[in-house]
């Protein structure tokens, strides 16, 4: 019998996965992959507590979760390309103009 | 095993295994493409709940739009040089020594209780279609938001196009 | 369809500011494109009469307080107050960056529409009644802030700001989300009143209530840089253009504090025996580390991003009390703290010229003898920061620590009293330099003031003055407003 509880190790498995590869990643829009992950975990939690509460409310959540999932992906790659252009690299321990 | 039983642990390998794909492969390109496979586990995860709406947009949104950027950017970067590189960071073995004991604390809590949430509040059923309530909701109790959502993508495409954008020099 | 669906004219009027925000934003950016060549500075006026006008509607929606738009928003007292601080930073903001960006030739309306975006995201924040708005209004404030962070996307510096700003932003505010979903699913309401009834059952399991209010801090206390999620702080503050530092150092901050006090003194007040002594340790370690890594720097403004940690840590402290009181001292801290941080980065953003090329404390040596009303001006607002009295901030750090010791929280007060002693010594360098050194080649060849930059000088300066002798101003109304509309 699959419970909630289901849902939520998968959401929470992915949430550590995601966790996991913004710490080690070093290359830049392998993090942002990461950070992907993470939101995909919370709408995977937001859509299961919608079915187990019988309202649309977490399904609503999630819809403007990926609205903003779009909007940080199109400014973190054009934040991205930026850099590349003047710097050449997109690792993210070469980012060291400043003191991390 | 039922279908429903099947069928869960089917999605939840994809999700689980494209995550872990996306993290730990070499090359960009098979990370992006492990995180294509992520992302339709999830969606598969919407479909069983029973929220179809999300799951098209999973599917047409998620797989179909944020990916293809990614991968655009990976090709304009070109990250062939990158992936010859080391990959991991220094903070490797502390960020997995760390994730390893949060899954074990995470499944030993969720292997104990029956259900760990209270039990549910709302007891009127849902009618009508999936899209439909959906609908429903979103443009009457959270019009608000829904509004201030394009506030947020105007933000975003003028940010995306000022930092990207062509030099006029 | 339900009929009673239509917001009322009193809903549209609780919502003016934000509308007229958004209003003003979009028609300085199609101006941007009409103008062409011309100069942008008076886009810039246009922006600055849109936040004038915006604030005039949140003063007047105070007349008429309530929820709107199916309780998503709330106007209250404390609503109002921020509204009005933020879209006053945002005002000062302006002011200090018109003159910067014509000198860097990158003067244009997408960094005024930028900024305005940003601060509608911060007004949501500070009216929001629903973790849904809260949500939407971080991340409007935050997206808008780091394309700022990077807005002269030709200097490296800035590139490096933003992506820093960037990676580290929204991994915080995933975990937020996290958070966020989590209390959904324990309660099964987004609505800040209902789940405080739904967890003053105690039905919930009381850990999981925990976990979630935890992963909800993780995200505010990176917006308000609280240790230890402060190590973005100084590096993005010392990247960005100076004016941009400003504004990141105040309008986001204040209105992540007012999420804070608002979620965690409505939602989780019946777990407050939980999150008390977490902010208590979280108070004393942000005020340590940003005052003691202060002492070590000699960037102005790296050191003036740690003294910000350090302010952030003393408006902890005032959190922590958890008390009527010690709304009122966030409320009030926060005001002066926003005047006399941008006053002090309108100096740094003067000093510092065109590239940045000035940006040490040493270039300040010899200022006294230069430029008197600048030293003038730079040494109230640091006696200021100090918290010296007759200045905003010593009444600010007075009522913090009024409220710790009300609370009983001694030990607290005390740490943080031997903690504004160890701030003395690095602020107070900054004025041995200015006045004891003789002038060095930064001071040589001095700008002149710009008008813009000049009026935003004196309006801080006179600002911390005015709180610091008539703190009766704005304390009676914080006071009246501090038990939150619960």
């Amino acid at each position: 019998m699959i419970t909630i509880n289901h849902y939520m190790a998968v959401s929470a498995a992915l949430l550590l996965i995601g966790t996991v590869g913004v710490m080690t990643r070093r290359n830049i829009v392998v993090i942002l992959m990461s950070i992907e992950l993470i939101l995909n975990a919370v709408n995977v939690n937001l859509i299961a507590f919608s079915k187990y509460h019988n309202q649309v409310t977490g399904q609503v959540f999630a819809i403007f979760v990926i609205a903003v999932a779009v909007a940080e992906a199109a400014v973190g790659l054009g934040v991205l390309i930026a850099m590349f252009r003047n710097k050449g690299t997109v690792q993210a321990d070469e980012v060291d103009l400043l003191k991390w | 095993m039922s279908g429903d039983t099947f069928f869960f642990y089917a999605f939840s390998a994809l999700a689980l295994l494209g995550g872990l794909g996306t993290v730990l492969l070499r090359n960009a390109v098979h990370c992006a493409l492990a995180l294509m496979t992520s992302l339709l586990g999830v969606a598969g995860l919407y479909l069983l709940q029973g929220a179809e709406f999300l799951f098209a947009v999973q599917i047409v949104l998620y797989i179909g739009g944020i990916m293809v950027l990614f991968l655009f950017v990976i090709m304009l970067v070109n990250l062939d040089q990158a992936s010859k590189l080391q990959q991991f960071g220094r903070q490797t073995p502390i960020a997995l020594v760390v994730a390893l004991a949060a899954v074990a604390a995470i499944f030993s809590m969720l292997s104990k209780s029956a259900v760990l949430l209270p039990a549910s509040v709302s007891l009127t059923p849902l009618t009508g279609g999936n899209t439909e309530t959906v609908a429903n909701v979103l443009f009457t109790d959270y019009l608000l938001p829904f509004e201030l959502v394009s506030i947020l993508l105007l933000v975003a495409v003028v940010g995306s196009v000022m930092m990207a954008g062509k030099r006029t020099e | 369809m339900p009929a009673n669906f239509m917001p009322s004219a009193a809903e549209y009027f609780r919502f003016a500011p934000e509308i007229i925000l958004t209003i003003v934003g979009t028609l300085v950016m199609i101006l941007e494109a009409m103008t062409g060549d011309r100069d942008k500075s008076s886009l810039g006026y246009v922006s600055l009469l849109g936040l004038a006008a915006a604030m005039a509607a949140a003063v007047a929606a105070n007349n008429d307080p309530g929820l709107a738009f199916q309780s998503m928003i709330i106007v209250d007292g404390f609503a109002t107050f921020f509204r009005v601080l933020v879209l006053g930073v945002g005002m000062l903001t302006i002011l200090v960056s018109t003159n910067y960006l014509s000198e860097a030739k990158a003067n244009s309306g997408d960094f005024y529409a930028l900024i305005l975006f940003s601060v509608v995201g911060q007004s949501l924040m500070a009216c929001a009644n629903e973790l849904i708005m809260i949500f939407i209004g971080i991340e409007i404030s935050s997206i808008a802030s780091y394309i700022l962070a990077g807005y002269l996307r030709d200097d490296r510096r800035n590139n490096e700001s933003a992506l820093k700003y960037f990676l580290m932003g929204s991994f915080a505010t995933a975990f937020l989300l996290y958070g966020v979903a989590w209390i959904y699913g324990l309660t099964g309401s987004t609505n800040l009143g209902e789940i405080r009834t739904v967890l003053s059952h105690g039905t919930a399991p009381t850990a999981m209530v925990g976990i979630s209010a935890a992963l909800m801090l993780v995200g505010l206390a990176f917006k308000v840089s609280a240790a230890p999620f402060q190590v973005w702080a100084p590096d993005v503050y010392q990247g960005s253009s100076a004016p941009i530092s400003a504004f990141m150092s105040a309008g986001p901050k204040a209105a992540a504090f007012a999420v804070m006090v608002r979620v965690f003194y409505t939602s989780f007040d019946s777990i407050s025996n939980q999150w008390e002594p977490v902010f208590w340790i979280m108070s004393l370690a942000t005020m340590v580390i940003g005052n003691f890594a202060a002492l070590q720097q000699r960037n102005i403004k790296r050191m003036l991003a740690y003294s910000s940690i350090a302010h952030a840590g003393y408006v902890m402290v005032a959190v922590t009390s958890h008390s009527a009181v010690g709304t009122a001292a966030v409320m009030f801290y926060l005001a002066s703290y926003c005047l006399m941080n941008i006053g002090a980065f309108a100096v740094v953003t003067w000093m510092a010229r065109d590239g940045e090329k000035f940006v040490e404390v040493d270039d300040f040596s010899g200022l006294a003898q230069k430029q008197p009303f600048v030293t003038a001006i730079l040494t109230v607002l640091i006696l200021s920061l100090v918290g010296v009295p007759l200045t905003g901030g010593f009444f600010g750090k007075f009522l913090v620590f009024k409220a710790a010791i009300d609370s009983h929280l001694m030990w607290l007060a005390i740490l943080g009293l031997l903690n504004s002693a160890v701030a003395a010594y690095y602020y107070l360098r900054v004025l041995v330099v200015m006045y004891f050194r003789e002038p060095g080649a930064s001071t040589v060849n001095l700008p002149p003031v710009a008008g813009t930059l000049r009026v935003a000088m004196l309006v801080t300066t006179l600002g911390t003055i005015a709180l610091g002798i008539f703190p009766g101003l704005i304390l009676g109304f914080a006071t009246q407003s501090s038990t939150l509309g619960k």
